[in-house]
């Protein structure tokens, strides 16, 4: 497909404006859905950063989301810190903690980098789980309050909505944000250093730039996005628990992104979409949704290594080839 | 604080220290020769201690029944790993490291879900052999003879292996499989063969530590990734892929757990966690960890 081609629709924006409709779509549950797949899809094209650009594979990505989630929620609840400050404040730990951990993981390479990530998560889960007088330790910390949201009932259409759905709006809108910031990111020149550094950190090296300071600032940068994301959830899910931060939340998110696919920038969120979907569909019959998860990921890695996003797309190219041809 | 009460932590230490070798030794002999790190190494583990609680239940209980237990499922879940090996994780050698851990994360979240099929949620626990069920005392601390067990055994084991691999010509295979197996393949061994045997003798080794665990702790979901998390740990500290590394981390795993109870209550995972994190920025290789090439 021609670049030209590909930006006369614009696909992102369409999907945004369909999904600021569904409050009025009436159901608590889609809109309960709906937030769940934005900030997840956040937290996914997050990681991606660092997975399919940078070509770093972390098995810890959800300390951040976690540190985001617990600083977000505890200056809220404990010291009833206005939302957007501790949104940010949220973030901006996440980013600290990814600086300070990131520092040490970008010396190690390939799996001993997954490890030492790995290892950061754990230590941050083990705080999380252990430290009751700050984080509520096992128990979690829970009946975070909703931002004031007021002001919103000043605005048309707005009126009337419930509380959900105005976090659901509130949350589309600065999840949109982050994704078109995440874009920008991408595209720059700094973006193409980090494809580069993916491709060859060899030659990378060789042509002046110094990968181990990229590798990093990606590192951060994802870091930061994860926290935000960790932020908004622990809002959304009305409370932080030591999960959020634990091994299985990494790789929870890491198959987000094996499944949409990780050569795309929205691979990740579509990732995100039908995972969540699928598991509220699936844990209506069975218990076992462990199993069918752990089935899904055989045959993505044995079948379709490229994803969902990946896998269309390929289709999409042989049938245009044979049309052109 | 007094010396029964020292000598008891470190008594438990041990007993833990051997319990963890055993398994992350299998975990580090994966990872030595495939490069694989096999996060189903703790389901084998969890495997092997169902499988030998169902087949003491097969068998019924006699003189040496225990043991045949935990051979025989030491032995399943060896034929488990062998045919998991051949037929599925043989096909993402050549791809990225990720695919291939998420391949084995995918096989604790199936197999996690088979053993509660299997065998339900509730604890099931197996008797300790009747050679072994006494306890004698020293200084006021009360050690059973099943942990003394362990505890010779964790070193027997060790020693047995590092036979293995220096005196025997499989053991010459595998340590130059680790060391440059392009190498090795290139000089005309058959380095597909080596590779389902080692995942076969890692198998076996989980499997007979959660066999061997059965008496003293009971089987319950979820001891799966509680183990894998530790022997994890072990191996990063003592450094993947070295024998006496694994042994070495387990060591120093046991006796900082029991004695940073002491210290830290409540904060020992994090004791242990902080030293893997400081072990991996110090000497990313591990404490006897050599660089690995690529």
């Amino acid at each position: 497909m021609q670049p030209s081609l590909r930006h006369r629709i614009p696909w992102a924006a369409l999907m945004f404006l369909a999904a600021a409709c569904v409050p009025w779509l009436g159901s608590r549950f889609y809109t309960f859905l709906a937030t769940d797949i934005a900030i997840l899809a956040l937290f996914a094209v997050s990681l991606n950063l660092l997975l399919g650009y940078t070509g770093l594979v972390s098995f810890g990505h959800a300390a951040y989301f976690g540190i985001g989630a617990y600083t977000c929620a505890i200056l809220m609840k404990t010291y009833g810190v206005p939302f957007a400050l501790a949104l940010i404040a949220g973030t901006a730990n996440a980013a600290a903690w990814a600086l300070l951990f990131g520092a040490f993981c970008v010396r190690s390479t390939k799996i001993y980098f997954s490890m030492l990530t790995l290892a950061f998560a754990q230590i941050v889960w083990a705080v999380c789980f252990k430290w009751n007088s700050v984080t509520g330790g096992e128990q979690g910390f829970s009946n975070i309050p909703y931002p004031s949201m007021d002001w919103m009932d000043a605005l048309p259409l707005l009126d009337g909505l419930r509380s959900g759905d105005k976090f659901y709006l509130i949350v589309l809108v600065l999840t949109g944000l982050a994704f078109v910031l995440l874009q920008r990111v991408v595209g720059s020149p700094f973006g193409r250093v980090l494809t580069a550094i993916r491709e060859n950190p060899e030659r990378a090296e060789f042509v002046g730039i110094n990968v181990r300071r990229y590798q990093l600032a990606a590192f951060v940068m994802a870091g930061a996005f994860a926290g935000f994301a960790g932020a908004l959830f622990g809002i959304f899910n009305r409370g932080v628990f030591p999960d959020f931060a634990y091994w299985a939340k990494s790789a929870e998110v890491l198959i987000m992104v094996i499944l949409g696919g990780m050569g795309h920038f929205w691979g990740p969120a579509v990732g995100a979409a039908v995972l969540i979907v699928l598991n509220q569909q699936i844990t209506a019959y069975t218990l076992y949704w462990p199993f069918i998860l752990g089935s899904i990921l055989i045959v993505l890695l044995f079948v379709f290594p490229g994803g969902i996003v990946g896998t269309l797309s390929a289709g999409i190219a042989r049938v245009r080839g044979r049309r052109d041809a | 604080m007094s010396l029964s009460f020292l000598l008891a932590q470190s008594v438990s230490g041990l007993t833990a220290a051997m319990f963890l070798f055993i398994v992350a030794s299998g975990l580090s002999l994966i990872f030595g020769v495939l490069r694989v790190l096999n996060f189903a190494h703790g389901s084998f583990y969890m495997l092997g201690a169902y499988a030998a609680w169902q087949i003491a239940q097969w068998i019924g209980t006699f003189t040496g029944s225990f043991w045949l237990a935990v051979i025989g499922s030491a032995i399943a879940v060896a034929l488990l790993g062998g045919v998991i090996e051949r037929l599925l994780l043989r096909h993402l050698y050549g791809r990225e490291d990720l695919y291939q851990l998420l391949f084995t994360y995918a096989l604790v979240l199936i197999l996690g879900d088979v053993a509660r099929v299997l065998w339900g949620t509730q604890q099931l626990s197996v008797p300790r052999p009747s050679g072994l069920s006494g306890s004698f005392e020293i200084f006021g601390t009360v050690i059973p003879h099943y942990n003394l067990f362990i505890i010779a055994l964790g070193p027997a084991l060790a020693i047995a292996c590092w036979l293995l691999l220096s005196r025997t010509g499989t053991g010459r295979m595998i340590r130059a499989a680790a060391y440059d197996r392009e190498m090795l393949a290139a000089l005309g061994a058959d380095v597909g063969k080596l590779y389902t045997l080692m995942f076969m003798a890692g198998s076996f080794l989980a499997g007979l530590g959660g066999a061997l665990v059965t008496p003293v702790r009971s089987i319950v979901p979820g001891m799966d990734v509680d183990i894998i998390v530790e022997a994890f740990i072990v191996v990063v500290i003592g450094g993947l892929g070295s024998f006496w590394g694994t042994f070495l981390g387990a060591l120093i795993f046991g006796q900082v757990l029991a004695f940073g109870i002491l210290i830290l209550p409540g904060f020992s995972i994090f004791a242990v966690f902080a030293l893997m994190a400081l072990v991996l920025v110090v000497r990313p290789s591990g404490l006897l960890g050599r660089p690995v090439k690529g």
